[in-house]
């Protein structure tokens, strides 16, 4: 039997005391500004990532020994309203050209400031690659290391 | 990876965690879940609405019935894994936005 998991939607929304304008700048051309570092693909340390300014651009990351390392693509480059990526990294934070999850960005006036509203969707296309996620953070028959974590979340 | 450890804030309340302990041993329908439970039917649909959207479930038809069972593929843990990457990453984007007006109305 062979079943399709469909998780909702990631949603993200929050208020930046900032231009609509100002607000895509820094979500785009300013992302090194504010990507977590820890957060890489390549061996290298993280420079920063970069996203091209254009429809079919790419998004990449740019590492300390001069090598680039493709995160997605830019689906929809619409500044300074809306920004659609195609995130294409597994579970283990490595990119994979078949997998094409989105990653859609608002920005709305509101007030004085912006809201942004960001939603990461398709994420049933990260199941095959998920299953290796589990693995590495569950134990063998999956369910002793669903409940340590359990424990774990409860704890703190 | 210990991030990962998100995704059981949806068994933090501890029906909700019973009617997921239920699916241990294989896909169950609805009313042999809610069995024995000390909450109404309604209230055990709500809380598998809540694993399914934290992934950690997943639900087919058999005739009138429905039919639940644990994710098998992780998929649960990979969205919670992305949730709290999102969070941590937008707050850090907030937080540069703002610095980013204020020099520029100096």
């Amino acid at each position: 039997m062979s079943t399709q998991i469909r998780p909702a939607p990631v949603r993200k929304s929050i208020f930046v005391n900032a231009s609509q304008a100002q607000a895509f700048d820094v979500f785009t051309s300013g992302i090194g500004r504010w990507w977590p570092k820890s957060h890489k693909i390549g061996p290298a340390d993280l420079v920063r990532p970069v996203i091209e300014p254009k429809d079919g651009g790419r998004w990449y990351e740019l590492d300390s020994d001069g090598s680039e390392c493709d995160i997605g693509q830019v689906a929809a480059w619409e500044p300074p309203a809306r920004l659609l990526l195609i995130w294409q990294l597994t579970a283990e934070f490595k990119f994979d050209p078949n997998l094409m999850t989105e990653v859609e960005v608002l920005f709305t006036p509101e007030g004085s400031g912006t809201r942004v509203n960001l939603e990461h969707r398709n994420l049933e296309r990260l199941g095959d690659t998920a299953e290796g996620f589990r693995e590495a953070i569950d134990a063998p028959g999956g369910w002793s290391g669903l409940l340590a974590l359990y424990a774990e979340e409860a704890a703190q | 990876m210990a991030n990962a450890n998100r995704v059981f804030a949806a068994l933090t309340d501890p029906t909700r965690r019973a009617v997921f302990e239920r699916l241990r041993h294989g896909p169950r329908p609805v009313g042999e879940i809610a069995r024995g439970l000390p909450v109404t039917r309604p209230a055990v649909s709500q809380h598998l609405k809540v694993l399914k959207e934290a992934g950690l479930v997943d639900d087919r038809s058999e005739g009138t019935r429905r039919i639940y069972q644990i994710d098998p593929k992780g998929l649960g843990a990979m969205r919670a894994w992305l949730d709290q990457f999102w969070d941590s990453a937008l707050t850090a984007f907030a937080e540069e936005v703002e610095r980013a007006a204020k020099e520029e109305k100096k």
